[in-house]
């Protein structure tokens, strides 16, 4: 980006999947493969339905607006945005749109990206209802009304990033503050994560805080993924930069444009004089009501511990690195595993070492969630248990994990089943490092004239003999002091 | 003399003394549905299927009733008039109706409306135009067209209606019979075909205040499926008729109401304001203050203008879900959108269309300002001086209309524009969401006009109880629409 600043801001609309009932509609909020099945009369707007506001969204709505600093309105109402597409059975969808409605104005958050902090402001967050889901074939549409009504935050940023990477480390906050507020799975191959993304680019010695040296925007819809953002983000910026260089980047109209996973391209939608006029006005159905302060304060005092404080918790209480605790508290799932693990009498050192490598290993390897493990906190506490008392071998726990989770079979069954154990008793030990001392004589010989790391060899011998069943540090010292006595 | 032209509490008295089973009651009312229907035109839907219910001690058990066809009725059509739903069966009935099925009534048809409510003249609905039963040349008025015609002719003591500017006042004037719409959100909207969300109100068309009273007490109560429904169970708007007016303070608008405001009146109308004034002698005879108050006429000449525009704003987005695709007969086309506009193109009258083009353009980013917030400045501006009087007065009483009703064919009226005011000034009841009633009091060329008092929200109970003492002191109660030459 030789020679240019580059400005992002971000529209994020995240579903909240932890309300019971959608946000204007008492059906099932709840993710369902079964096409319609998920609905009431006034999901398809049926003539005469009308929009009931589900308390527990705006509470919600209103944690997130205090998470990310944002000033709350006095009075809560909403606002019908008025166009005509097949997924919007009402042929509008209600909404927050002029200030003060919605839910949250004028905010910031700090994130960390590349371990450093920085600092984006936030425009505003609003509660709307999403629209229902369309597929298209060759020859027919369908409709699913299932997410039609899902309550929806969107959360509109200022230009304040600088690259994809920031925008991608501000979007995995977000996704961490909404799972640990217990508002979203934030799950975005549920479709629960949708952006808009805009970008321009100016140059880099001109001031970005004065509004008029920032360049043309444009604005890139329905990128529906993390990895889409930075890719749609990198491909844009390019794409700017080479009209600046051919000179015709002034030529460029402020515009909205589709990106396109397929072709990794981001292809023009329609200019800035085309723009819908969603012909806004206050939804007379839902009367505005006053928010009191009693209300939010409660909000505030229920949020939860977000991962930032329990990354403090697990560094200065448990002892763990901040390397493994930043990994540990990257999912809310994750981190409640290790919690519970720990609940459950795990030694909070291993049972990190455990999360962050073979766990985490085995779910990246699969494509796997963590809550999707047959191997649950408890199980793993068991496994450790059985290191700790030297029953098996840290080689062997391995072993066992990945058999247990194959088989979806508890650790003890498997220890039992394959036989599994560790040769701890001196006197078995002892009989098969004198065998094995017995068979190589020139190694003995080796040791004495001073290559003492001869033992690693020795040691396994009586490894390939036991099947790795021998507790590898009796083994050791064992076999030096028997070389020794001969 | 039938029993369909009976009062709700003598039909009740007659049910519980075994004079008349309920099956004969629904029988004779729908033979008169058949009648009445072929003559004036006022039913989309007769339910010959209907049967009588078990009588119990609610006024309204085993008795039949009309209910206009933009209330939702499960499993039964339900059109709003409109060709665009013209074959819509609902799987879910309106939460007034509900609560009138719960009370025992039985309904026995549905009643043509000006398609989806918007429209004065009954002449709009998808079926045709509907007649007035006292002259078949002239007009019902509308909206509740229908409704107002089935109970003046008699089929029934009463139907439902619905409220945007005075589609139940209105035509109860036009009739000769009673219109009352309560207090906004005192009945749930839930299942009623939307017009205008914040002008809409339900309510009731009968032949005398009483049944008014007993029929709302039943159709109404907080419903969790409309937000803007209150709590009105400590309210008993029958039980506290009592026709006990002295002392009360009405007032009239001298701008409205004075025969010099009009330099052009017609006979009809001279005759109309005189009849007025004796109604309200008749209002100091029965012991209440009567004063004439004065209201800025520039703000009353807004009227019409903010209601065209805040109504048709929100009509053109209320209507925006029929689309033809989940419900109605489905468009042909290449494209949704090909699909949608040729559903609504063929499906919408003129009139619907031309309301649609004016609420989108007063919605529009570069008119909103001059036009929509405009007219919700001026709506605010009219109920701040509403309730101002409500300060002072107990209700506020006005003549409907500029006479009695109009001809079906246009050219037999005399166009006269000074009186816009006396034509549009219920509406103000819908802008401030005030308990509004109107009752006849009198004959114009043989044909009956009505008054109007309207009061401050939450006060039904007066507005309704001085409706009924004035009621009691004219001789219209419980009329029967007689065709005159």
């Amino acid at each position: 980006m030789n020679g240019y600043k580059v400005l992002i801001g971000l529209e994020m609309h995240c579903e909240i999947s932890e309300t019971k009932t959608k946000v204007f509609s008492s059906a099932a909020n709840s993710y369902s493969d079964i096409p319609n099945s998920n609905i009431r009369p006034v999901d398809m707007a049926f003539p005469g339905t009308l929009p009931v506001v589900n308390k527990e969204a705006i509470k919600k709505a209103l944690m997130a607006s205090i998470i990310l600093n944002c000033k709350q309105p006095e009075y809560i109402y909403f606002e019908r945005k008025n166009y005509y597409y097949p997924d919007l059975p009402k042929g509008f969808q209600i909404t927050q749109e002029t200030k003060p409605a919605p839910v949250g104005s004028y905010g910031s958050l700090t994130y960390e990206c590349d371990d450093e902090l920085k600092t984006v402001r936030i425009n505003n967050i609003h509660l709307e209802e999403d629209a229902a889901s369309t597929d298209h074939y060759a020859t027919v549409s369908t409709i699913d009304y299932n997410r039609a009504g899902v309550p929806l935050l969107e959360l509109v940023t200022y230009p304040d990033f600088h690259s994809a990477k920031e925008a991608v480390s501000f979007l995995e906050t977000m996704r961490s503050i909404y799972q640990y507020a217990g508002i979203s799975e934030a799950d975005s191959k549920k479709g629960q994560i949708r952006c808009d993304v805009n970008v321009s680019i100016m140059d880099e010695n001109l001031d970005e805080t004065k509004e008029e040296n920032w360049g043309t925007k444009v604005e890139i819809k329905n990128v529906n993924s993390f990895g889409g953002v930075r890719d749609a983000i990198n491909y844009e910026i390019e794409r700017q930069i080479e009209l600046k260089e051919s000179g015709e980047y002034d030529k460029m109209e402020q515009q909205t444009r589709r990106w396109d996973e397929e072709s990794g391209t981001t292809i023009y939608m329609r200019s800035k004089v085309d723009a819908i006029d969603y012909k806004y006005f206050i939804e007379p159905n839902l009367p505005k009501f006053k928010l009191s302060q009693e209300w939010l304060e409660s909000i505030k005092e229920s949020i939860p511990e977000l991962a930032p404080e329990r990354k403090e918790k697990y560094i200065n209480e448990y002892g763990i690195s901040n390397y493994d605790a930043t990994i540990i508290v990257k999912e809310k799932a994750v981190a409640d595993y290790y919690e519970d693990a720990i609940k459950l009498g795990a030694n909070p050192k291993s049972a990190s070492n455990w999360v962050t490598s073979i766990i985490l290993g085995y779910l990246n390897k699969n494509d796997m969630k963590i809550s999707e493990l047959f191997f649950e906190p408890k199980m793993l506490v068991d496994l450790l248990k059985m290191i700790e008392d030297g029953k098996i071998s840290s080689k062997q726990s391995k072993e066992v994990f990945y058999k247990s989770v194959e088989d979806k079979k508890e650790p003890s069954i498997i220890v039992e089943d394959l036989g599994i154990k560790q040769i701890g008793g001196e006197d078995e030990i002892l009989k098969i490092v004198t065998e094995v001392l017995d068979e190589q004589p020139a190694a003995i010989e080796t040791y004495k004239q001073g290559r003492t790391n001869i033992v690693d060899f020795l040691v396994g011998q009586v490894m390939k003999k036991t099947k790795g069943q021998a507790n590898p540090a009796m083994t050791r010292s064992m076999m030096i002091s028997e070389i020794e006595k001969r | 003399m039938s029993y369909m032209e009976k009062t709700i509490k003598e039909l009740h008295e007659d049910l519980k003394n075994g004079v008349v089973t309920s099956d004969e009651l629904v029988k004779e009312s729908l033979k008169k549905s058949h009648e009445i229907g072929e003559k004036y035109n006022a039913f989309v839907t007769i339910l010959d299927d209907a049967k009588g219910s078990a009588v119990t001690d609610n006024l309204l058990s085993g008795i039949p009733y009309g209910i206009k066809d933009n209330y939702s009725t499960k499993d039964v059509l339900s059109t709003g008039s409109s060709n665009t739903l013209k074959d819509y069966v609902p799987f879910f009935t309106a939460t007034a109706i509900k609560n009138l099925e719960k009370s025992g009534a039985v309904a026995v048809n549905k009643t043509v409306l000006d398609e989806f409510g918007m429209g004065g003249t009954g002449t709009t609905g998808h079926t045709g135009v509907v007649k007035n039963p006292w002259d078949r040349t002239r007009m019902c008025a509308g909206s509740s067209s229908g409704s107002a015609c089935a109970v003046a002719a008699g089929v029934y003591p009463y139907a439902t209606g619905s409220d945007t500017g005075d589609s139940i006042r209105k035509p109860a004037a036009y009739c000769g019979i009673v219109g009352y719409k309560p207090t906004y959100g005192m009945i749930s909207r839930y299942g009623l075909f939307p017009f205008a969300s914040s002008l809409d109100h339900c309510g009731v068309l009968s032949r005398c205040v009483m049944d008014a009273a007993i029929v709302a007490d039943n159709m109404k109560g907080i419903d969790k499926n409309d937000m803007t429904s209150w709590d009105s169970s400590d309210m008993h708007l029958y039980d506290s008729l009592n026709g006990d007016v002295k002392g009360k303070k009405i007032c009239y608008v001298k701008e409205i109401c004075d025969i010099e405001n009009y330099p052009n009146a017609s006979d009809e109308l001279k005759s109309h304001l005189e009849n007025f004034h004796k109604t309200l002698d008749k209002c100091r005879a029965l012991g209440m203050d009567v004063e004439e108050v004065s209201i800025a006429k520039r703000l009353l000449n807004a009227v019409a203008s903010v209601y065209v525009v805040i109504s048709c704003a929100e009509a053109t987005s209320n209507m925006s879900n029929l689309t033809g695709i989940i419900f109605g007969p489905r468009g042909e086309g290449k494209s949704y959108i090909e699909m949608m506009k040729n559903y609504r193109t063929e499906g919408f009258s003129p009139l619907i269309k031309r309301r649609f083009v004016i609420g989108s353009y007063v919605l529009q980013a570069q008119n909103k300002n001059r036009y929509f917030f405009n007219a919700q400045r001026v709506r605010r501006l009219l109920v701040d001086e509403w309730k101002k009087l409500y300060q002072k007065y107990d209700a506020v009483i006005l003549p409907v209309g500029s006479g009695p009703a109009k001809h079906l064919d246009g050219s037999l009226d005399i166009l006269d524009e000074n009186t816009q005011i006396l034509e549009e000034h219920l509406q103000i009841g819908n802008f401030g969401g005030f308990p509004s009633i109107t009752i006849p009091n009198g004959f114009v060329s043989n044909l009956p006009v009505g008054v109007n008092i309207t009061g401050n929200c939450y006060d039904d109970i007066n507005v309704l109880n001085i409706a009924y003492a004035l009621e009691s002191s004219m001789n219209y109660r419980n009329q029967i629409a007689k065709e005159v030459e």
